[in-house]
Parts: C-alpha cells; sequence; structure tokens
C-alpha cells in the first residue's frame, strides 16, 4: 500500500523518505572541503533561494487575483474534464494527457512571467499550461479533435501545439526532449540582451533523460536564462517516483551544476507564485538557472489508456479531499467575503466557455486532405 | 496448433525463452508495470501488453522496470549482452531511436566488427512502430528502413503470430544483435502458432499469396493490406503473388526476384515515406538484377513525403491503402 499522502498544506506528493527540515538544512554542510571554511559562499547559493522561499512562503494576492487565479485553474479543470469526455466518445483520439490536478503550477508559475517577453517550452502534459497562458480554449480544443480549426490545424494533436503569439514554444512527445530547446529558448534571450527568460517544463520522468544534464551543465556553465520547473507528480507514466529514480529529491538534482534548487508546494497556487517570484528575480538578475521542484499530483491516468493499477483509489481520494489546488483557493475566496452566488456564478461561466469550446471542437470542419503537404518545409520540395 | 494474437504469441514465446535460458532477462518503461505498488506482481505488463505475467514468474530481476532513459536502456541491455546475457530490451515507440540511436548505431551495430570479430552482442531490441493510432508525428513511424541501412544490424518484423514467434526464437537463440519491429495495430491479430521450439530462419520470406500476374512486396501491416487488396484482385481474375520478407535484414533477395521473373510486374508496398525506403530498395535491387524480366515499371505504394499527422482523416489518408494498392496493380497491367 502506498504511504497516505500529507494533508493540507504539508507535501503533496507521496515520497520514500521525509524531508530535513528546512531550518536544518540551512546548518553548515558537515562536510570541511580542503581546508576552507565548512560552507562556501557557493554552497550557500545552492540553498539560498530555498531558504528565501522558507522565509516568505505565500505569495500575497489582492482579492483580484486570487480570483484570476481561480478562475484560471477551473478553467484548467473544466477543460480537461471535458476533453475526458470527448476521449470517451471517440471525438478525441490517440494520446490525451490531462492535467488534472497540477492547475496550480502552470498558473502559479506562468502568472509571475512577463507576457509578451519570456517564453515557455513543456512536454506533452501541455493543454494546462496554454490555456494557462491566456489561448484560446476553442482552438485548443479543436486541435484535440484534430480539425482545421486547431492551433496545429489538427496536424499536431493534443501533445503537439505551439503559440508564436504567446512565445509558447510546444507542446513536445520525446520525454525530456524540450528541455535541451530551452537551453536554446534562453540563449536566445540572452543574445538578444531582452531581458527576457525561458520556463521549461518537464515532468519527474523525464528528470531521468541524459540531454536533462546535458542542459543543466550548459546552462549553468553559460549563465542562461532559464528556469527548469520539474512538475513532480509522482508517477513517472505507470512507475512511482521511487521506483524510478536514485534521488527523489528533484531539487536537488541541479546541485552538480551549481544550479540552486527550491522544493515548492505545488498544490498552493499563492506558494507556486511566491517561489516563481524569487526563481525568476534571480534569473533576471543574470545569475544564472534555477531548478524548481513542483510537487504536485495527477489525479487522471498518464493518458487516457492508463488502467491506473499503479497506486490506490485511497491515494488518488486523499489527495481530491486535503489537497484539491482549486478547493484551496476556493474557500481562500469565500474566507474573503465571496458568497457563495458569486462563486456558482464563477463556476457557471466557466462551464459555459468550456461548452463553447467543445461545440467548436465538434462542429470544426476536418482538415483537408491536401493538408499532408502543406507545412512540411517553408518552401516546397 | 494453438490460436492466439501477436500480443500473446511474443509473450508466450519470451517466457518459454526466460524458462529455458536464465540468461534472458528483459529491460523497458512501464513492462513489469507498476508492479511492487498497488496493482501487485501483474500490474499491466507493459503498455501493450506484451510482458504481461512475466515479472510475477522470473521477478523484478529478470523483467526490469527502467526509468525513462532509453540511451541508458539500450546502452545496458547491450553491455550485459557482451558480458553474456541475453537481454530484450523495448523501445516503447520506435520514434525514440532518436534518443539512443548512438547506442543502436554506433555501439550495438559496430562491436563485432571493429573488434576483430572478438565479441557477440545478442541483444533483442523490440521496437513498436506505425502509424494509425492518432498518435502523432513523434509517436508514429516505422523505422525500419533506418536501422536496415546500417550494416551489423538485423532486422525483423513479423506480420503474423507464427512468425512473431518463429522470428523472436531466432532472435533469441542466434548471436547477432535484433531489431525487431512490431507495429501496434498487429498486436491484437490472431492465427496459428506451431508449439514447441518453432524457429523461422532470418532472410526467408513468406509468400502469403501466389497469383502469378503481379508481384506485391509489402512490409509490415502492409502486408495485410496487399492480402486484401489480391483477395479483392482476384475475384477479379488477376493474380498476385504477395511476398512478406519478415526479415529486411537479411533480405530474402531470391524470393523477390524469383517472383518478378514470373510476373514481370512489382509492387512495393511500404509505411515510411518514399525517399530512401525499403520501397526504393527493393526497386533498386529488381532494376539491377531482374529488369530484362520487367514488363512494366515497377510501382510504389508508400506514405507521402511528409511527417505523420494527428487527425484522423489526415493519418487515413497517410496510411498506404488497400485501394492504393490496387491501383498500383492496375497500373502495372494497364502499361504500354
Amino acid at each position: 500500500m502506498a504511504k497516505p499522502a500529507p494533508k493540507a498544506a504539508s507535501k503533496p506528493a507521496p515520497k520514500t523518505a521525509a524531508k530535513p527540515a528546512p531550518k536544518a538544512a540551512s546548518k553548515p554542510a558537515a562536510k570541511p572541503a580542503r581546508g576552507k571554511s565548512v560552507e562556501s559562499d557557493e554552497d550557500f547559493a545552492l540553498r539560498s533561494l530555498q531558504m528565501a522561499h522558507e522565509d516568505n512562503k505565500r505569495f500575497d494576492a489582492s482579492d483580484e487575483q486570487l480570483l484570476h487565479f481561480y478562475e484560471q485553474m477551473l478553467l484548467i479543470r473544466r477543460f480537461e474534464e471535458r476533453a475526458g469526455q470527448l476521449y470517451g466518445l471517440g471525438l478525441i483520439g490517440g494520446f490525451c494527457h490531462l492535467y488534472i490536478g497540477q492547475e496550480a503550477v502552470a498558473v502559479g508559475l506562468q502568472s509571475a512571467l512577463t507576457e509578451g517577453l519570456d517564453s515557455v517550452i513543456t512536454g506533452y502534459r501541455d493543454h494546462g499550461h496554454m490555456l494557462a497562458y491566456g489561448i484560446d480554449p476553442n482552438v485548443i480544443m479543436a486541435e484535440l479533435t484534430g480539425r482545421q480549426a486547431g492551433i496545429s490545424k489538427g496536424k499536431g494533436g493534443s501533445m503537439h501545439m505551439f503559440s508564436t503569439e504567446h512565445r509558447f514554444y510546444g507542446g513536445h512527445g520525446i520525454v525530456g526532449a524540450q528541455v535541451p530547446l530551452g537551453g536554446g529558448l534562453a540563449l536566445a534571450h540572452k543574445y538578444r540582451e531582452d531581458g527576457g527568460l525561458c520556463l521549461a517544463y518537464f515532468g519527474d520522468g523525464a528528470a531521468n533523460q541524459g540531454q536533462v544534464y546535458e542542459t543543466f551543465n550548459m546552462a549553468a556553465l553559460w549563465n542562461l536564462p532559464i528556469v527548469f520547473v520539474i512538475e513532480n507528480n509522482g508517477y513517472a507514466m505507470g512507475t512511482a517516483v521511487k521506483r524510478s529514480s536514485a534521488e527523489t529529491e528533484f531539487y536537488r538534482r541541479g546541485t552538480a551544476f551549481r544550479i540552486p534548487g527550491m522544493d515548492v508546494n505545488g498544490m498552493d497556487v499563492l506558494e507556486v507564485r511566491a517561489a516563481a517570484e524569487i526563481a525568476f528575480a534571480h534569473v533576471r538578475e543574470g545569475k544564472g538557472p534555477v531548478l524548481m521542484e513542483l510537487n504536485t499530483y495527477r489525479y487522471r491516468g498518464h493518458s487516457m489508456s492508463d488502467p491506473g493499477k499503479y497506486r490506490t483509489r485511497e491515494e488518488v481520494q486523499d489527495q481530491r479531499e486535503h489537497n484539491d489546488p482549486i478547493e484551496r483557493i476556493k474557500k481562500e475566496l469565500a474566507e474573503r467575503g465571496k458568497t457563495e452566488d458569486e462563486i456558482k456564478a464563477i463556476d457557471k461561466a466557466i462551464r459555459a466557455r468550456v461548452a463553447e469550446a467543445a461545440d467548436f471542437a465538434e462542429n470544426s470542419p476536418e482538415p483537408d486532405p491536401a493538408e499532408l503537404y502543406t507545412d512540411v518545409l517553408v518552401e516546397s520540395y | 496448433m494453438a490460436i492466439m494474437t501477436i500480443r500473446d504469441a511474443i509473450n508466450e514465446t519470451i517466457r518459454e525463452a526466460m524458462r529455458r535460458d536464465k540468461d534472458v532477462i528483459m529491460l523497458g518503461e512501464d513492462i513489469a508495470g507498476g508492479a511492487g505498488t498497488a496493482g501487485g506482481q501483474e500490474a499491466i505488463g507493459g503498455i501493450w501488453g506484451t510482458s504481461v505475467g512475466l515479472v510475477g514468474e522470473f521477478g523484478p530481476e529478470r523483467v526490469i522496470d527502467t526509468p525513462i532513459s532509453e540511451s541508458a536502456i539500450i546502452g545496458a541491455a547491450a553491455g550485459a549482452a557482451l558480458a553474456g546475457k541475453r537481454p530484450i530490451a523495448e523501445l516503447m515507440f520506435s520514434d525514440f531511436i532518436g534518443v539512443c540511436g548512438d547506442q543502436l548505431i554506433n555501439q550495438i551495430a559496430k562491436f563485432r566488427y571493429m573488434f576483430g570479430g572478438n565479441t557477440r552482442c545478442p541483444v533483442v531490441v523490440r521496437l513498436i512502430y506505425g502509424a494509425g493510432m492518432n498518435s502523432g508525428a513523434q509517436h508514429s513511424q516505422a523505422f525500419y528502413n533506418l536501422l536496415t541501412a546500417i550494416p551489423g544490424l538485423k532486422v525483423a518484423l513479423p506480420t503474423t503470430p507464427a512468425d512473431a514467434k518463429g522470428l523472436m526464437n531466432e532472435a533469441l537463440m542466434g548471436d547477432d544483435p535484433v531489431m525487431f519491429f512490431e507495429h501496434k495495430a498487429l498486436f491484437g491479430k490472431k492465427g496459428e502458432v506451431p508449439e514447441g521450439l518453432h524457429r523461422v530462419p532470418f532472410g526467408h520470406a513468406r509468400m502469403a499469396r501466389e497469383g502469378g500476374d503481379v508481384t506485391i512486396v509489402a512490409f509490415g501491416r502492409m502486408v495485410s493490406f496487399a492480402e486484401k487488396a489480391a483477395d479483392a484482385l482476384a475475384e477479379q481474375g488477376i493474380g498476385c503473388d504477395v511476398i512478406d520478407p519478415r526479415t529486411t535484414s537479411p533480405l530474402d533477395e531470391e524470393a523477390i526476384l524469383d517472383s518478378v521473373e514470373q510476373t514481370g510486374r512489382l509492387v512495393v508496398v511500404d509505411e515510411s515515406p518514399p525517399r530512401c525506403s525499403m520501397a526504393t530498395d527493393i526497386l533498386a535491387l529488381v532494376s539491377e538484377k531482374a529488369f530484362t524480366s520487367l514488363d512494366a515499371p515497377p510501382q510504389m505504394v508508400t506514405a507521402p513525403h511528409s511527417p505523420v499527422p494527428f487527425s484522423k482523416e489526415l493519418e487515413r489518408a497517410w496510411v498506404p491503402s488497400p485501394d492504393a494498392i490496387t491501383a498500383a496493380v492496375r497500373r502495372t497491367l494497364d502499361w504500354g
């Protein structure tokens, strides 16, 4: 039996070993290095961002901001639920990786980006990141149904979406392959001296791909403006983190490359946002890459065909009941005086928005067969 | 003879080999499938279901769930093979040869030759391939042509349950590296499977249909489509030889040339895009060695020279169809 996940604001995803208390981590390292002081400035720098995060854990959101986070997370949740239904009806085929449970990660991080400047890249669980960017749900859903009006004209599908306008660079299917690409996006920011940064998302599974570490080295060596984000949802496809990873505290994995790490509760959008501000400020000051581990949980399978036999129903239920990122903010809105009717009205509006996207996606025309031969190159053969 | 699916034939063959030979081990992503967590020992058996029950019988020391690290999976399998094991490594999608290409192309394929025959690397790499499942551009490709182009690798692509068993046994009992391509749309295909240690030697084609008027050489899933086209044409009095080469490296040139010399007409059906494909390879072979036997220009039925699209409609148009094969056969007959 899997260990039941801790409740509420404590660490969400189940892990094998308890983490050291944050304060203990700030003690000097026990290992003296070649006659130097027990902790060098560099060793301190690797933990300084985490310490800053521990000191100021939650973002102080205005009522308006809190409401916006709620709306965005709820939009992702309802959108993904509808995508799951359309899949069940056969309107969506192939792969479909839902973001349900992980909403606070994309919403919290992306809310701290500078729009039109910073770039984002992710893997195949990409719907949430696009919605968090404010990209039109219609064209996302129409891509899922493979229609001409989809954001990739029906050629890409669930895993392969891209928005130049939003500097969202996809949408990639090969586990971990987006990470070196993120390094390149960051290289471009640095070369242009535009002050922007790249947010490169990947999962706990992708964290075991070699190309991730090639990129860590380059990014640190070249001082690139990149934030590596490991969305640790506890499972690499059907394999639990503790069965696939020697070091399950992923935020430590940059240490060998002198990349500071941050260990963040990805189930609380306000903690995510607070951590993002610290990380982004560090990168924008020209201090090089940051590695953030966002501890989260996916409620649904790895993809739609996942039989889900690698974890218990109770484990999933426990997260839903005690650690849900949307319920957490809903409660907070109520505490700040939002009435039940006001919250219901938001829910209703979002359901209507998602229904519109689904209608659009179902009723848009199929791509023309001639599209088989277009967009292969900018020019033609 | 038992009737079973290709999926079950592969499972049973590996099971028998593991019982027979302690050196046979398996590595792959989710192949034990969450064993040891909520699902117990028999949780998934790989996303293709080909390793169901194996971890239960042979244990996690021999049926190894790996991290998502294709280079390390293939490298570890090859290293263990150099040390005398007979590893079976699963690449969940053949597209992932992009991730572990060095281990396949520069390492495994070269050991025997560059060490002057001083070693052997009997690794079997299972590559699940093919379009037709709306899996998009990065999870649908049929890359048997790429690995066929590499000296030092053997390449098998079974299309029936019996051949799945026979070729897998041959791979596991031979001493060379074998790239074993399994089409995802064929896993459910049923057929008779001989009992016992059934082996199919590499480099021996199967004559799937005999007709005598036109030669159709088809690869992988395309063999089924060619059979369908041949059956339809047979009703109209046109007889087709349908040749399933079963392995592309080595290739049974003789079977193809013998048939073409008799029919004078050739259609090659290949799920890959046309350039540098098995289709061009077979056309080159026939042009070089049976040129004077040809009564019409050989025809290629392939995917277009474009990536695999996601949309169902587009993907259906991308994959070569039985109708396209029929039309190509007719072109060879109508020529001149």
